[in-house]
């Protein structure tokens, strides 16, 4: 079948006054890898569960292809589906498992096997063919799963935080092979995750969601660098918030006034003046002459970079980052220092939480 | 086409069709029996229309207060007795190193599945006027108590029912994580103290559940007071008999009458017992399960001494019958002597009953696996409001003792449009009616445990929900199912109390038989069926302890 893109219209899920999915728009684009991002109770696996069939749409429409698949029952939706658990059939083999959705769509025998055999060499299980599901570990038990989700072709690939039962290194792995694979067959894929680290380094890109609503869409550096807002900015990587003012009647040279000091040469989006917020990364902190002024509380030497964490004057605590490289040795705890925020990468935000830079 | 007013409109799916269907099948078998049999108790023949006279006599007569108080001082007594002897044999069985723990085991399952009245019988052979152990003592000079009346209904009660709080109380000290224990012991409580403070209160709901168990199975027992009360100790379920035999050709008013107050009698112990679950429940997830105690030498046998001769004792009866039936007899009872005349007579006199009694149990087994399924997949995949309503109705059942649903059968289906009375039919359905909650149960308990996105995996690959369901949710549930249905067949093969309401001359069983056959006092024929009936229960439970190995519950 061929992949298509799908596209959300204003879906709703409300369970009673309470709205799982409070109104959502996308459009993903066909042949991407698109994911939804977001803290548990989002309303991320709702709404893949919405395009799944196995949850109803209450409003608003989700279409696959221009055709509108609200009222298609899920088993013939021509999707793919991968589960958190893997969700494999334990009294069928592997290469039945893989068989299975096959079988239901009626292709004729003498092609079944070689198209199992194909898609487990593609997930490099094949010797594993004969074996029963209670025989796999769990890495192996998703690989099962993927094949048997990608061979009947499926317009639209779902998968449901599929790698958060695995252990550390088998996500990482699994992770490069699900991406390979996806680019491969160019299948258009949504993907759920709560782990922003993997959907950084997975997705073509991602919405960032919260509450049932959409706080940012964008591209995995887009998201990073440039976060919408301050929801956006706190739950991807870290971000140390500080209180300031800004004076930007001049947009292309506004001042921030954090405490007592200056800090100068910040770019704006437009002309603001007023109370704000301020997002900078870990990495986007220095110590050095001036800036304002705390103590180191902590210092921790993590191989190629040291993390302090340096307490300001009013009582805030702050996560910097300094790379080995940059520093010539790690500072002692209870050392003054001063805290110089890089004007060109901190994020300014105005009174209601909205990006000014 | 027409077109309907828009309604919410159902999905017209295969679920749809099967709740239709279900819904359907249990307003014809279960609710308008059993509103009819409430109509009934309010007529009588003496006056016309809607009448309170049946109530008004059953409050106001010695006859029927004194069964209402030989019933509820027998029940609660025998759920008493089964506590004192059920709850310490778990304890010791589960924390000590009892010798032939697993042998015990089995025995304690085999008296729990054994047909009620082979007790009762059993203990008659040996206790009775012309019992074994009588005749050897008297022989000595020595009067050994009766084994009539309460005290004797109580003691195979006891023998007999005890496994139930055995089997719930040794679940819940299983499962209790033994921090919990040690943090009492931390905390300066002593071993004895330790038990009555922390381990007590944590397992009690589950006592309670298996002396309300007792309770309620003692109360729907018919044979045992039957057969040991001999008209003498009368309790309801015997008069509910009594009175519908009565009143045949007649109208059975008087049996709904006393039907309905029993169904209120062991509704209202139910209801008494979720009252004070609900308020204290301790789910627990045994991380630790806790230790057993490894003894030694004479304590280890001091341990396995109460616990093998409790067993023992609940097993006797089934030996009994089995070694009585190979024992030559005349009219005068039991005459020793080894021989097979017993089978003989029965192979030639009531195969019938013997293979009537397979092949209904056979039948309902197959409606009750199939209607299991579709109902506790219902129960917990299709929740909603039907889904309620479907389980407050196939769980009603447990409290409907057999005679009374016997008689809500009988008021039913007696006259047009359905007429089944003295059918097969109805026996299987009284059969299916009463065993269903049992399978509904482990049917959706199973299916708590199963992963749903294994159904969704399934329809995502394009198959529909309909085929899901039997190719793949069906298929999984089938060991549970099987394993369960095992469990209600024997109780099928083993069933009098409502057969003896339902049965006719065409589709008497084995144990309407047996009952026959005692009451006739022809004790060699009553057991060799009886060791028929008994053979078949241990054969179906070994096929099912090896087959379920542990996972499915015997209650």
């Amino acid at each position: 079948m061929e992949s298509h893109d799908v596209i959300i219209k204003d879906a709703v899920k409300a369970y009673g006054d309470f709205k799982a999915v409070a109104g959502i728009s996308l459009d993903i684009r066909k042949g991407e890898f698109f994911t939804l991002l977001g803290p548990s109770g989002c309303g991320k696996t709702t709404l893949l569960r919405m395009i799944a069939g196995f949850n109803t749409i209450d409003e608003g429409t989700i279409s696959f292809g221009g055709r509108v698949i609200n009222g298609v029952p899920a088993h013939k939706r021509g999707i793919g589906m991968v589960f958190q658990n893997y969700a494999i059939f334990p009294h069928l083999t592997v290469a039945e498992n893989v068989a299975y959705g096959l079988k239901a769509r009626k292709v004729p025998a003498r092609d079944i096997a070689p198209r199992v055999r194909t898609a487990l060499e593609m997930v490099q299980i094949d010797p594993l063919a004969g074996r029963r599901p209670n025989e796999l570990s769990g890495g192996q038990q998703q690989r099962v799963a993927l094949a048997r989700a990608f061979v009947i072709e499926p317009s639209v690939l779902l998968m449901d935080e599929p790698l958060s039962n695995l252990d550390a290194k088998l996500r990482v792995q699994m992770r490069t092979t699900i991406k390979k694979l996806q680019r491969k067959l160019g299948i258009t894929t949504v993907y759920v995750t709560h782990d922003q680290e993997e959907a950084l380094s997975i997705s073509d890109r991602i919405a960032v969601m919260k509450d049932g609503r959409i706080m940012q869409v964008g591209e995995p550096t887009q998201i990073y660098k440039k976060p919408e807002n301050a929801f956006v900015a706190g739950f991807i990587g870290v971000s140390n918030f500080l209180d300031c003012q800004v004076d930007g009647q001049d947009p292309g040279n506004a001042t921030l006034l954090i405490g007592d000091f200056r800090l100068q040469g910040v770019r704006l989006n437009r002309p603001y003046a007023g109370p704000g917020k301020i997002a900078a990364r870990p990495e986007h902190l220095s110590m050095g002459a001036e800036g304002i002024p705390g103590r180191i509380e902590l210092s921790t030497f993590l191989g190629d970079f040291i993390e302090y964490e340096i307490l300001l004057e009013n009582g805030q605590t702050l996560q910097l980052n300094e790379y080995t490289k940059d520093a010539l040795t790690v500072k002692k705890d209870g050392t003054p220092v001063k805290v110089l925020p890089d004007a060109d990468a901190v994020i300014v935000y105005g009174e209601g939480g909205e990006a000014l830079t | 086409m027409m077109k309907f007013p828009a309604l919410k409109k159902p999905k017209l799916d295969f679920w749809f069709f099967v709740k239709v269907a279900v819904i359907l099948a249990m307003l014809f078998f279960l609710v308008y029996p059993f509103s009819t049999l409430i109509t009934r108790s309010f007529f009588s023949k003496k006056a016309d229309g809607a009448t309170l006279e049946n109530y008004a006599t059953f409050f106001s007569k010695k006859y029927y207060l004194d069964a209402l108080k030989n019933t509820l001082y027998i029940t609660f007594a025998s759920s008493i007795t089964c506590l004192l002897v059920g709850a310490p044999m778990a304890y010791l069985m589960t924390r000590y190193n009892v010798f032939g723990k697993r042998v015990i085991y089995v025995c304690i399952i085999l008296a729990l599945m054994s047909p009620p009245f082979i007790g009762a019988y059993s203990w008659i052979l040996l206790f009775g006027r012309a019992g074994f152990v009588t005749r050897l003592f008297a022989g000595m000079g020595i009067t050994t108590p009766t084994i009539y009346g309460p005290g004797g209904i109580i003691l195979v009660f006891t023998l007999h029912l005890f496994p139930y709080v055995y089997l719930y109380v040794s679940g819940a000290l299983t499962s209790i994580d033994s921090s919990l224990e040690e943090a009492g012991e931390n905390l300066g409580s002593s071993k004895l103290r330790r038990l009555f403070t922390v381990t007590l209160p944590v397992v009690m709901p589950s006592v309670l559940a298996g002396a309300v168990m007792v309770f309620m199975t003692s109360l729907a027992d018919f044979g045992t007071p039957m057969l040991l009360g001999e008209g003498k100790t009368r309790v309801l379920p015997v008069l509910v008999y009594d009175a519908y035999m009565s009143e045949i050709g007649g109208n059975a008013n008087m049996a709904s009458t006393l039907s309905v107050i029993v169904v209120a009698c062991s509704l209202s112990v139910l209801l008494l017992q979720k009252f004070y679950v609900a308020r204290r429940n301790y789910a627990m997830t045994s991380l630790r399960p806790p230790k057993v105690v490894e003894l030694h030498g004479w304590k280890r046998f001091l341990v396995t001494l109460p616990v093998a001769l409790v067993a023992f004792l609940g097993l006797l009866p089934q030996l009994t019958v089995v070694v009585s039936s190979f024992i030559r007899t005349d009219f005068t009872g039991f005459i020793g002597g080894f021989t097979l005349e017993n089978y003989e007579k029965i192979l030639s006199r009531l195969a019938t009953n013997i293979t009537n009694t397979y092949y209904f149990s056979a039948i309902a087994i197959i409606f009750i696996v199939i209607f299991g399924m579709l109902i506790s997949y219902i129960l917990v995949r299709r929740r909603g409001k039907v889904a309620s309503a479907m389980d407050l109705l196939v769980m009603f059942p447990y409290v409907i003792p057999g005679s009374v649903l016997g008689v809500c059968l009988i008021v039913a289906f007696n006259r047009q449009p359905v007429i089944l009375t003295g059918t097969a039919a109805i026996m299987i359905i009284s059969y299916v009616v009463r065993k269903l909650p049992y399978t509904v149960r482990s049917g959706s308990a199973f299916l708590y445990q199963m992963d749903a996105s294994v159904e969704e995996a399934s329809i995502s690959l394009g198959v529909s929900p309909m085929k899901t369901f039997f190719t793949v949710v069906a298929r999984l549930m089938l060991p549970g199912i099987l394993s369960g249905a095992i469990l209600s067949w024997i109780t099928c093969i083993n069933e009098l109390s409502s057969s003896i309401m339902l049965y006719s001359g065409k589709t008497s069983t084995i144990s309407v038989a047996i009952y026959q056959e005692v009451m006739r006092m022809s004790d060699g024929t009553a057991a060799a069926l009886a060791a028929i009936l008994t053979l078949t229960t241990v054969v179906s439970l070994m096929i099912f302890l090896r087959f379920s190995k542990g996972r499915v519950s015997v209650i």
